[in-house]
């Protein structure tokens, strides 16, 4: 049961991973442009490929009240067309030059990225800094657009009842902070988004100091520099980068349940998600702790919710937990399993209960301690071998008001979390009134 | 620091090829590379869900998912905690045509991730229990796809267009055949497909040949010389122009489509590739996303693509449209088929497409696991490293008459063989 956290132009695309990584192997370089705008260069000399990326620091949750879904949209008619480049140009550009591009958008940020041979990095840098300013945009190919999102919706959504449990027990997650509305947005506001909200919109964010230029390949900070200053440097500064302001959640209360059941559901499955800080929002160290808890309780098959409830009290098939610590403001920390035959939800949930009782109850033991971070400071070395993924998280870092200083210095100190450290935070945060708690069903005889 | 810039050299990729020859027999190829302390190794041996006997449906499956469930003297915890302890990615899957595997190592860990490897293919315990927990994650996993509209709408183009044929049946089994599988299925197909003469292998990363020699020998030298696997004969796409709709509640209608490809051996195929790319295989560019997506807002996702069944060339596409729209959503697709079949493509077209594949050509290459895997499938596809240069030559060398032969055989009189899940207005069962 992964949650969308970000999602594409087009299917066939990995959504980017909710974890940060380490890299401080490789010299990265940061520049600010006179306009604002960050640029940041990863060298990887291995192949003469670039990766070229724009993100914008505003994203879902900064979609203006009743327009949800508008940040996504934008997303999509980017694609349209200005006046130098009319519709179809820069793709096609791309694609004759043997490129690949997609782009995303997620909560706190909205990304256009290329993948390309790396002696057209110049030209991808004309186009989207061209895009960044002169977007052109009529109800004709606004209109079709807004279909294809509402397609998007129904293939991800509409069709899916999971996707529909997910939702709602995001939406009952957040009461009044927007991480609780839909990414793609609520249908009915998508039916409504206009050419000129879209605009709006566009001339609100798309703005040089309100973007970060992420380089990664085989490429010379030096000559990125002098590029970018060409391209998206000429760019005149707007103002003051626009600023994020999110209702704050209130302090949660009372524990909650959604349950859905629908009768295209066979196998039932059950989650529980906790507001927790990121570490964004986090005190020092805590996001860290955070982040091994989460490994410790439901990182893969030796983990306490795997060992415990699928293979010593078989009550579940599967079991797990992941930490969502990129975010601007508090996110969340999801558990989730799936029952085994004939277990029903109300007794895996009260095992479920059972096992973060103990958890924060008693620290990790030193080897199940050792083992989450040996694996999560390994899948940053990992990372070394993807530009991709490289670019992914320093851009997901910067957008979500981290610094490429924060990336390097992360697996120290995730290295520093000790096992009082894990208890602690697994005693704060995985306190049952911070969260929700997701049923799926099918349609029983007794609810029908 | 020696780059595995496969990709760097425009004159050869090939020639960062080595092949390395274990004394057990096996021949692995390998690209040499320190960049990053890494090693990925990827393998493929064939027998997958075509391997499975009748009434055993999900056998190959349930194998690659029981591989990783102890070893040696490892049982299933104990091996998942040492796989942890040093950091490894290891992992198996199964398709319709073969069984493969992927592992991952930082290279300073070398010496004892081999070494679990290894028990995991000549060792691997199926432990009661173990076997059972992964019936039931399948199980469970076949059950959250009962209406999934993607997996229904596969099963029903699978039905129809290989009826008969192993192709058709599930790759990961039937709830009631999973059930029926026992730990002496699982060891049965594991010695009849781990086989010397059966297995394509790739490393990518920091170790030389001759040490990459003897941990081949260490994997490999204890499996059986020949593989004994049940053949799986040639077939084709049946029932083009037929439509076959599975009612589900739902807004939206999940479409498949097909019809007969052109097999990789076939002197157009390169051809076909580039016809292919201008129907559906352009993400921006194609004439199904032009008119299906971005004139009309059809559909989210519209797509074809050459499909690559050992025995069965395809072309194979889909689409997901609100059921209103179905209908019309079809017509525009057939329509697309047809005209690139009578006209063909146009000059601009084809040299837009040449250079589109060409171009990209290369970014295939730029990750260890993606190299590995991609000579893994040069290998299965029977070509030497050579192929490495000669792929964009062939592509280079399709001509405009090529492109519209190819055109006219791949897509004929633009019929198809369509599956439809949900309430598609406009498309009736029939055939």
């Amino acid at each position: 049961m992964e949650s969308i956290a970000a999602i594409s132009l087009t299917p066939n695309v990995a959504a980017p991973a909710p974890a940060p990584a380490a890299h401080a192997a490789t010299a990265v370089s940061h520049f600010t442009l006179e306009n604002g705008m960050e640029v940041v260069v990863i060298p990887d000399n291995r192949t003469p490929v670039v990766t070229h990326m724009v993100w914008y620091k505003n994203g879902a949750a900064d979609d203006p009240l009743g327009k949800s879904g508008i940040a996504h949209f934008l997303e999509h008619l980017m694609f349209k067309g200005t006046k130098a480049n009319p519709q179809g140009a820069f793709s096609n550009h791309v694609a004759e030059l043997g490129g690949q591009e997609n782009a995303f958008t997620s909560y706190d940020y909205t990304a256009y990225f290329q993948r390309i041979g790396k002696e057209h990095l110049a030209t991808l840098m004309r186009f989207e800094a061209d895009r960044m300013n002169n977007l052109v945009l009529t109800d004709e190919v606004v209109l079709p657009e807004r279909d294809v999102v509402l397609e998007e919706r129904r293939m991800r959504t509409d069709n899916d009842p999971s996707a529909q449990l997910d939702e709602a027990v995001q939406a009952a997650l957040f009461s009044h902070h927007p991480y609780g509305t839909p990414i793609i947005g609520w249908k009915h506001e998508i039916e409504t988004l206009s050419r000129e909200d879209a605009l709006d919109y566009y001339t609100r964010f798309y703005t040089p100091e309100n973007a970060i230029l992420i380089v990664a390949g085989d490429v010379e900070p030096r000559e990125v520099l002098a590029l970018a200053n060409e391209t998206y440097g000429a760019i005149p500064a707007r103002a003051e980068p626009p600023a994020r302001r999110r209702p704050k959640e209130p302090p949660p209360r009372a524990e909650r349940r959604v349950t859905l059941s629908d009768e295209k559901v066979e196998q039932p499955a059950h989650e529980r998600l906790f507001t927790v800080p990121s570490y964004a929002t986090a005190e020092p160290g805590e996001a860290e702790a955070l982040e091994v808890l989460a490994h410790v309780l439901g990182g893969g098959p030796t983990s306490v919710l795997y060992e415990t409830l699928v293979e010593e009290e078989k009550l579940a098939v599967s079991a797990g937990a992941y930490y969502l610590g990129s975010a601007l403001d508090d996110s969340r920390l999801y558990v989730f399993s799936t029952p085994a035959e004939g277990v029903e939800l109300e007794t895996l949930d009260a095992a479920v209960d059972r096992v973060l009782a103990r958890v924060a109850a008693s620290e990790p033991g030193a080897e199940a301690l050792q083992r989450a971070k040996t694996r999560l400071i390994a899948d940053a070395v990992y990372a070394q071998d993807s530009q991709v993924a490289l670019a992914r998280w320093y851009g997901e870092a910067l957008a979500t008001g981290l610094s490429v200083k924060d990336v390097a210095s992360w697996s120290d100190r995730i290295d520093a979390v000790t096992a009082q450290d894990v208890r602690k935070a697994a005693r704060k945060w995985l306190d049952k009134k911070r969260s929700v708690t997701g049923f799926l069903l099918p349609v029983t005889n007794a609810a029908a | 620091m020696t780059a595995h810039n496969v990709v760097a050299a425009p004159k050869s990729r090939a020639e960062h090829v080595q092949k390395v020859s274990a004394s057990c027999g096996v021949e692995a190829w390998l690209v040499e590379s320190y960049a990053v302390p890494l090693i990925s190794l990827e393998f493929s041996v064939r027998g997958g869900a075509s391997q499975d006997p009748a009434g055993k449906e999900g056998l190959a499956n349930l194998l690659a998912g029981t591989l990783d469930e102890g070893a040696g003297d490892l049982d299933s915890r104990a091996f998942h905690r040492a796989i942890e302890d040093l950091a490894i990615h290891l992992g198996f899957n199964a398709d319709a045509d073969s069984l493969s595997g992927h592992f991952q190592t930082l290279s300073r860990n070398a010496p004892q991730a081999f070494q679990l490897f290894a028990q995991a293919l000549n060792a691997p315990r199926f432990d009661e229990d173990a076997v059972e927990r992964v019936r039931g994650q399948i199980a469970a996993g076949l059950k959250r796809e009962a209406f999934d509209p993607e997996t229904m709408a596969g099963k029903a183009f699978r039905k129809a267009a290989f009826a008969g044929h192993a192709y058709a049946r599930p790759t990961r089994g039937e709830l009631s055949t999973v059930e029926s599988l026992s730990r002496r299925d699982l060891g049965a197909l594991r010695a009849r497909v781990f086989a010397r003469d059966n297995i394509k292998i790739a490393v990518v990363g920091a170790i030389d040949a001759v040490t990459l020699a003897s941990r081949l020998d260490a994997l490999l030298s204890g499996w059986a010389d020949k593989a004994d696997l049940v053949a799986t004969p040639d077939t084709e796409i049946a029932s083009v122009g037929a439509r076959k709709v599975v009612d589900l509640d739902v807004p939206q209608a999940t479409l498949r489509f097909g019809r007969p490809g052109l097999a990789k051996a076939d002197p157009d195929y390169f051809a076909a590739v580039t016809v292919n790319h201008i129907l559906g295989g352009g993400a921006f560019t194609s004439r199904l996303f032009n008119e299906v997506r971005e004139k009309r807002g059809l559909a989210y996702s519209v797509y074809s693509q050459l499909h690559e069944y050992d025995h069965c060339p395809a072309l194979l596409g889909a689409a997901a449209t609100k059921n209103e729209r179905a209908g019309e959503t079809l017509d525009v697709i057939e329509a697309q088929c047809r005209e690139l079949s009578e006209a063909g493509p146009s000059a601009e077209e084809l040299d837009k497409a040449k250079k589109f594949l060409i171009g990209s050509y290369a970014l295939r290459f730029d990750t260890s696991t993606k190299i590995a895997s991609q000579l893994v499938r040069i290998q299965l596809d029977g070509y030497d490293p050579s192929y490495l240069d000669e792929r964009n030559r062939r592509i280079e060398a399709v001509t405009l008459e090529d492109a519209k032969r190819a055109a006219k055989r791949l897509l004929g009189d633009g019929r198809l063989l369509v599956a439809a899940v949900g309430r598609p207005e406009g498309i009736a069962s029939r055939g």
